[in-house]
C-alpha cells in the first residue's frame, strides 16, 4: 500500500468521492489544470472534466455564493478557498447562508457543502497567507468546523465532511501537508465527525489541540515521558460540535490541562475548551488550565513567524507548570 | 482610432401609462385576453395582500413588512413567464411572483410573523425555490450556483434572481452575472429598478446610464422594460427565459418601476422623495393601464373589479386567520434545524431551553 502525504490524501478523498459520487463537484481558483496551488485537486479535472472540477471566476464571494446554490439544488460541492487569508470575503455567504438556510426553511433547503482552505502558518509565506482563523467560523451556528492533523485523518475527515449532510468548514493545515508519510488506504472508509481523538494514553496531563500543533502536542509528550511524566494528547478534530466528554474525561483523569493551538489567544478556541472545563471539571483540576497560543499579533513575515508558533518547548514547560502548580 | 466594442440597451413597451398600445406587435400570449385578465387578477390580489400586510403590521399582528406597491406587473409578469421547474431566488418583496409561483399568503404572513415556517413553502413549485434573501444581492449567486448546477446535469431549467437598483451595486450581483457569462450559465436576472434604496435614489448607485448595461461587461445579453407594462415584462422574461433555456445564456433584465410605498413598515418615504415625485409615479403605475387595455378590450368593467376584490378580500382574511391560528412552534424547534441530527452537546441546550420554558410556565 503506497504512502502517502497529508495533501496526497486530500485528492485521494476527493477522487474516491467524485468516482463514487457524481454530485461530487470541485471549485475554486485555479483547481483545474494546475490542479491547486498546493496540488490538492491535481489530476481531478482531467478524470472528471471541467464541469465537476471548476475554474471559476477569481471572486471568493462568488465562489463561496455559488456553492450555496449548487448545494441547494442537490449537488454536493467542495469549493476551495485558496488561502484562509482570502477566505474572509466568502464569510458572508457561510455566516448568512450556508449555515442557516436549513433553520430558515424548517429543514427545506440544505447545504450539504464543503469549503477546504489550507490553514495557518509555518511555510514563510506572505502576508494574508498564514492566517489561523478557526475561531470565527466556531461562533457560526449550523456550522462544522473540521481540522485533520495527519494523512489518515484527512483522507477519513475529508470524506466524512463530504458526505455530511450540512455545510463543513474543513481546514488544512498546510504546514504538514508535506511533512511525512503514512499507509492510507483508498477504501472510501470515513472517519467519525464530531468525536476528539485520543492519540496518547497519560495519567499525569491533557494536551489538548488540532490540526498542525498536534505534532508539537506529540513531540511534547515525548519529551515529558522521559522525564516520567504521563501525557495524554486529545486532538480534538471537529471543533464544532465540539465533543466536550472525551476532553473532560480525560482532565478528570489527569486533573491537569494544556490547550494548544497557533490562533491568537484572545477569544480563541482554546478560550471555549477552558472555560467549559471551568465550567464542568473545576473541581477535578489539580492546577490552572494552561493555553499555549499565538499571540494577539498578527502573524509576523517569517523572519519572526517561528517565534510567532507555539514550540515544543512552551508546550513541555506549561505541561510541567501544572505538575508544579499542584 | 478603431472601435473594439460598441453597445445599446433596447427599451421595452407595449402599454403607456393610460393603457393605450404604443406598439402594433404584441406578443402572442396578449392575444389570449383569458390569460391578460388572469394576469390582471393575480396583480390585483397581489395589491390587496400587501394592503392586507401594512394593515397587519400597523396593528401589531406582523413584524416589519416590506411592501410591493407599484411593482405588481414587474413581479407577475416575472412569476408567469417562468416554468414551474425553473428555480426563482427573490429578495424580499416579490410577492406577485412568489403567489404565482404558489406561495402562500399564510406563509408571508408567518414569516414576517416571526415563524420560519414561513419560509417552508407547502406548494410546489414554490416548494423547490429558494427562501427570500436578506442580506442584499446574495441570492444572485445562489441562482448562479443553481444554474451552474442545471448546466452540469443537463437540466433544461432556468434559475432566476431579483435585485432592486441598490443590490446591483453588489459585487455579488456582479459575481454573479460574471460567472453567468464565463460559463454560459441559465440565468436570468432581473433588476427591479424601483429607483430607490431606502432613501438614496438611483443616480447614486452608478453612473451608467441604464443599470441593464452592466450585464453587457458579464457578456450577457441585456434589456431595459418597462416595469409597470406587464405585457413588455411578461414578453421579455419569456425570451430571456427561452434563451437560457436554449443554452443561449444568461440575460440580465432592468425593470423600471417605482416603489410608490415606503421602503418597509419601519420607513417613512416623505423624509426623502417629494410628494410631486410621487404623484407623478402614481400617473405610471402598473394596474390602471392594464385595466384600461382590458376595459377597452371589453373583457373587463367595474363589476368585475368589484367582484373580484371582494374575492381576494375573503380569500386574504382567510389567509390571515389561518397565519393567525397557527400556533408558535416549540422552543425544541430552535434546535431542530440547526444541524441534520442534533449534536450531543447542543441536545444538552437544548434539554436546558426545555427545562426554562416548562419553569416559565
Ligand atoms: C448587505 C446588506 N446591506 C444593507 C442592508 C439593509 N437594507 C435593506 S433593504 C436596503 C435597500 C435595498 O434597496 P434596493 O436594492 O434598491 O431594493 P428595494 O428595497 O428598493 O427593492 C438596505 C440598504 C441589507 N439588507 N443587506
Amino acid at each position: 500500500m503506497a504512502q502517502i502525504t497529508l495533501i496526497e490524501a486530500v485528492t485521494q478523498a476527493l477522487a474516491y468521492e467524485m468516482a463514487h459520487d457524481e454530485s461530487v463537484v470541485v471549485l475554486g481558483e485555479d483547481v483545474g489544470v494546475n490542479g491547486g496551488v498546493f496540488r490538492a485537486t491535481q489530476g481531478l479535472q482531467e478524470k472528471f472534466g471541467e464541469l465537476r472540477v471548476l475554474d471559476t471566476p477569481l471572486d471568493e464571494t462568488t465562489i463561496a455564493g455559488v456553492t450555496v446554490g449548487l448545494a441547494a439544488q442537490g449537488m454536493k460541492p467542495v469549493a476551495e478557498a485558496q488561502f484562509e487569508g482570502f477566505i474572509y470575503p466568502m464569510m458572508e455567504q457561510i455566516a448568512c447562508h450556508a449555515a442557516r438556510l436549513r433553520n430558515r426553511t424548517r429543514g427545506r433547503i440544505t447545504v450539504p457543502a464543503v469549503w477546504r482552505a489550507p490553514w495557518g502558518g509555518g511555510i514563510r509565506a506572505p502576508e494574508h497567507h498564514s492566517e489561523a482563523n478557526e475561531h470565527l467560523f466556531t461562533n457560526i451556528p449550523g456550522l462544522r468546523v473540521v481540522m485533520p492533523s495527519s494523512p489518515a485523518r484527512a483522507y477519513g475527515l475529508l470524506l466524512a465532511a463530504i458526505r455530511d449532510p450540512d455545510p463543513v468548514m474543513f481546514f488544512e493545515p498546510k504546514r504538514i501537508y508535506r511533512q511525512y508519510k503514512e499507509e492510507v488506504p483508498d477504501d472510501g472508509e470515513a472517519l467519525p465527525l464530531d468525536v476528539c481523538f485520543v492519540l496518547r494514553d497519560g495519567t499525569d496531563v491533557t494536551i489538548v489541540t488540532w490540526g498542525a500543533q498536534v505534532k508539537e502536542a506529540l513531540e511534547a509528550a515525548d519529551e515529558l515521558a522521559a522525564e516520567g511524566i504521563s501525557a495524554e494528547v486529545i486532538d480534538v478534530a471537529t471543533l464544532t460540535p465540539l465533543d466536550f466528554d472525551t476532553i473532560a474525561e480525560s482532565v478528570q483523569k489527569t486533573g491537569r490541562c494544556v490547550i494548544v493551538h497557533e490562533a491568537p489567544k484572545t477569544a480563541g478556541f482554546g478560550a471555549e475548551i477552558a472555560a467549559r472545563i471551568a465550567e464542568e471539571c473545576l473541581y477535578d483540576l489539580l492546577a490552572p488550565v494552561e493555553r499555549v497560543t499565538g499571540f494577539d499579533t498578527h502573524i509576523p513575515l517569517f523572519r519572526l513567524e517561528m517565534k510567532y508558533l507555539p514550540s515544543t518547548e512552551r508546550v513541555v514547560e506549561a505541561a510541567k507548570r501544572t505538575l508544579a502548580n499542584s | 482610432m478603431s472601435i473594439a466594442a460598441k453597445f445599446e440597451i433596447e427599451y421595452l413597451q407595449y402599454l403607456d401609462a393610460e393603457g393605450k398600445q404604443v406598439r402594433d406587435d404584441l406578443p402572442e400570449f396578449a392575444n389570449d385576453l383569458n390569460h391578460m385578465v388572469e394576469l390582471y387578477k393575480l396583480m390585483l390580489s397581489t395589491r390587496v395582500f400587501d394592503a392586507k400586510s401594512v394593515a397587519l403590521q400597523r396593528t401589531g399582528k406582523l413584524g416589519t413588512y416590506a411592501s410591493c406597491l407599484g411593482h405588481e406587473a414587474a413581479h407577475v409578469g416575472i412569476g408567469s413567464a417562468m416554468k414551474p421547474e425553473d428555480v426563482f431566488a427573490p429578495s424580499y418583496r416579490e410577492y406577485g411572483a412568489q403567489l404565482y409561483r404558489g406561495v402562500q399568503p399564510r406563509e408571508v404572513y408567518m414569516y414576517w410573523g416571526g415563524d420560519e415556517r414561513g419560509n417552508d413553502y407547502q406548494k410546489e413549485p414554490a416548494r423547490h425555490d429558494f427562501a427570500w434573501s436578506v442580506p442584499i444581492a446574495t441570492q444572485c449567486l445562489h441562482a448562479a450556483g443553481s444554474a451552474l448546477a442545471f448546466k452540469i446535469r443537463n437540466e433544461k431549467r432556468v434559475a432566476v434572481c431579483t435585485i432592486g437598483d441598490g443590490g446591483s451595486s453588489k459585487g455579488d450581483f456582479y459575481g454573479a452575472i460574471n460567472i453567468a457569462g464565463a460559463q454560459n450559465l441559465p440565468l436570468v436576472a432581473v433588476i427591479v429598478n424601483n429607483q430607490w434604496a431606502i432613501s438614496v435614489p438611483r443616480k447614486i448607485q452608478s453612473g451608467a446610464p441604464t443599470l441593464a448595461q452592466k450585464g453587457i461587461a458579464a457578456g450577457l445579453y441585456c434589456i431595459q422594460v418597462d416595469g409597470n407594462d406587464i405585457i413588455a415584462v411578461r414578453k421579455a422574461m419569456g425570451d430571456a427565459l427561452d434563451r437560457a433555456r436554449n443554452g443561449e445564456g444568461g440575460s440580465v433584465l432592468e425593470l423600471v418601476t417605482y416603489r410608490l410605498s415606503d421602503h418597509t413598515t419601519a420607513d417613512d418615504a416623505r423624509r426623502y422623495r417629494g410628494e410631486q415625485e410621487v404623484k407623478d409615479a402614481w400617473a405610471k403605475e402598473p394596474m390602471k393601464r392594464l385595466r384600461n387595455w382590458l376595459v377597452a378590450k371589453g373583457v373587463w368593467d367595474d363589476a368585475k373589479e368589484e367582484a373580484w376584490k371582494n374575492e381576494c378580500d375573503e380569500w386574504m382574511d382567510n389567509e390571515v386567520n389561518a397565519y393567525l391560528e397557527t400556533k408558535t412552534q416549540p422552543v425544541t424547534a430552535m434546535f431542530d434545524y440547526t444541524f441534520a441530527e442534533v449534536p450531543a452537546d447542543l441536545a444538552k441546550q437544548r434539554d436546558l431551553a426545555l427545562q426554562l420554558d416548562k419553569k416559565a410556565h
